[in-house]
């Protein structure tokens, strides 16, 4: 089983608390915050190396070139090979950019049988990378999924929904994204970092994977931030006056004519 | 010049906090209340690797080496001293049996070490001092097939829990008449004698080995008769005291961590106490000690990785460490008011874990001795 798990470095949520927005480009000063590995990526690499049975785990990652700490980590914990793309090309992607972008880094490594992402990132959340990837390479996807597994060629997976869960059946190729509850991801083993640290990372260029200048980075992404703000969340507040009946009975005439009760 | 730790030394920084947040740091409490060291833990410990940190790959450990080792000692520390101090001490025994062991010896006994499937320990202080190896009184008696041992070894960490201890006796006189053997758990006439009960590092097994007509076949000799002064010098100067001080440093470092936390959550005339310059003094005084001892216990063990000669320094490291600790930690309850001396509160084992510390591995006035002996030359 050929496994590519996508991996973001996220500031260190631990140290939220001194991130600070720059105001000019809107953009976190990522510099200030030491970055760790998205933590749900982290159940995503964990899936992959317990599903691997013979195959290559390899983690993936569109980031700056410190990026090669938390890559070193993910070889720590178990994958056998780790690729950075790394160009300033790449800069300022949105979703469909970085999915593009990792799209054509999984048809180079080519003979994928799973592509693992966690559900959604810690700092930009959108949840959109993975499905896009999967929509890019043309293969089924399966998202916030919470257990998985392997009978025969096909692929069971369980997902929490609001409401219950859901079941689903597919064939390979495709695209799984995780949420917390799948698993816990080990730790790096002493005998992992060692291991790690003769594996090494492999840089590929936009160039490498075949993209165009226009089609990563900035100059690839539909979505242009205009603006970043904090809404005002002030609500109108009414007071009732009067005996508690009196009050009570005001109460329900105004909740039946907000029609929030019958 | 470069003072940035090697990548493999960060990860280790990171996986072993994380370990010692999510799996030492709920046992603690326990530790301190009963006085023992949970047996889980070394298991634990093998599973995440801790244990052969500075054992060759082909003898099941990492070879991460010694700084490497020195920030898990001090990761652990930082959570539990008592765990810190039990898993530098099962280095000695790792450390002993890989500079000294036979091929036979090393197959042996260090897979099962490194795995967590035994614990290990080196025992060589008796109840005549730990610092006058020639002082020592228990002999190794040459017979047909081995040595018998008569003797006892007392405030040894792992005591009770060790599967494999390293330990010396006399096999004749003066420094070549000291000899060092493997002795495992369960040989006829080897036993763990009381359990002593500290004022910290409570958890930390500490007690008494207890040798008596002990047979110890002749393949358990550890390097050769006679060499024993060797072992015990080697383990304790370059892996013991520089153990020690990694174990001070944690201490420390949680010092430290205390402290700003206290002081920043703690308000006083409708500020954090943080604002106070009186505060302020005292952070910016465990800062210092807290960044002078690492660089010291860092030094210490990047000298070791290199091969060069680190007695000295490793011995510096452990004496200034050790006695930062403790100014750190009185600072620490004294940042903390009355809390720090309340037993909720951390720093007031912080303080006890310290003075321990002290006189482990070698006293301040010991380390002096060594220091000025390098300074006046």
């Amino acid at each position: 089983m050929n496994i590519v798990v996508c991996m973001k470095p996220v500031p260190d949520p631990r140290r939220w608390g001194t991130l600070t927005l720059d105001a000019r480009t809107m953009l976190l000063r990522r510099e200030e915050v030491p970055a760790v590995i998205n933590p749900l990526d982290r159940n995503a690499i964990e899936q992959a190396v317990a599903m691997r049975a013979g195959g290559t785990v390899t983690v993936l990652s569109m980031a700056p070139p410190d990026a090669e700490e938390q890559l070193a980590e993910a070889l720590a914990m178990g994958c056998d090979r780790a690729i950075l793309l790394s160009d300033s090309a790449f800069a300022g992607a949105d979703s469909l950019a970085t999915a593009r972008a990792l799209a054509a880094a999984i048809r180079r490594i080519g003979d994928v049988d799973l592509v693992f992402c966690g559900a959604y990132s810690l700092d930009g959340s959108t949840s959109q990378v993975g499905p896009q990837v999967a929509e890019l390479l043309g293969v089924p996807d399966l998202t916030h999924v919470t257990a998985l597994g392997l009978d025969g060629g096909t692929l069971r997976a369980r997902s929490a929904t609001e409401g219950g869960e859901t079941l689903y059946e597919c064939d390979l190729p495709a695209v799984v994204t995780f949420d917390k509850e799948v698993n816990v991801p080990r730790l790096p083993s002493m005998t992992g970092i060692m291991r790690a640290a003769s594996a090494g990372v492999t840089r590929w260029t936009a160039a490498d994977v075949g993209l165009a200048p226009a089609e990563a980075g900035l100059a690839g992404s539909p979505t242009q931030m205009q603006n970043t703000f904090t809404p005002a969340a002030a609500r109108k507040g009414e007071m009732l006056e009067g005996s508690p009946a009196r009050m009570a009975a005001a109460l329900v005439e105004k909740l039946k004519g907000s029609r929030v009760i019958e | 010049m470069d003072f940035t730790l090697p990548r493999e030394v960060r990860l280790v920084r990171r996986s072993v906090r994380e370990f010692a947040e999510e799996t030492v740091a709920p046992l603690v409490e326990r530790m301190e209340e009963r006085d023992e060291f949970p047996a889980e833990l070394v298991r634990a410990m093998g599973e995440i690797g801790v244990l052969g940190l500075i054992t060759p790959p082909e003898h099941g450990g990492s070879n991460l080496g010694h700084l490497a080792r020195m920030v898990a000692v001090e990761e652990v520390s930082r959570v539990s001293a008592a765990a810190g101090i039990s898993l530098q001490v099962h280095h000695m025994a790792t450390a002993a049996l890989s500079d000294f062991g036979s091929d036979a010896q090393k197959q042996k006994y260090l897979p099962p070490l490194c795995r967590g499937d035994w614990l290990g320990t080196c025992a060589i202080t008796e109840p005549t001092g730990g610092s006058d190896l020639l002082g020592m009184a228990s002999t190794a008696r040459p017979v047909a097939d081995g040595y018998v041992l008569n003797g006892r070894k007392c405030f040894i960490t792992n005591c009770h829990l060790s599967d494999a201890v390293v330990t010396v006796a006399k096999t004749g006189e003066g420094p070549k008449g000291i000899s060092a053997f493997v002795v495992e758990k369960g040989t006829p006439g080897f036993s763990a004698g009381r359990h002593e009960h500290k004022l910290g590092l409570r958890g930390a097994d500490t007690g008494e080995l207890v040798f008596r007509d002990c047979r110890v076949p002749r393949e358990n000799l550890l390097g050769n008769e006679g060499e024993g002064m060797a072992v015990a010098l080697r383990t304790i100067g370059e892996v013991g005291r520089p153990g020690m001080a990694g174990t001070s440093l944690g201490i420390l470092q949680a010092c430290y961590d205390e402290s700003v936390r206290f002081a920043k959550e703690r308000t006083l005339y409708g500020r954090p106490i943080a604002q106070l310059q009186a505060i302020q003094w005292s952070v910016a005084e465990i800062f210092a000690e807290l960044q002078a001892s690492r660089w010291l216990c860092y030094h210490a063990a990047w000298l070791k990785d290199s091969g060069a000669d680190c007695g000295v320094e490793t011995t510096l490291a452990k004496m200034y460490t050790s006695e930062a600790a403790v100014k750190a930690a009185q600072k620490a309850i004294e940042i903390h008011g009355a809390c720090g001396t309340m037993m909720e509160y951390a720093v007031q084992r912080l303080f006890r874990d310290a003075m321990v510390c002290v006189s482990a591995g070698g006293t301040t006035e010991i380390g002096k001795l060594v220091v000025a002996r390098a300074a006046l030359a």
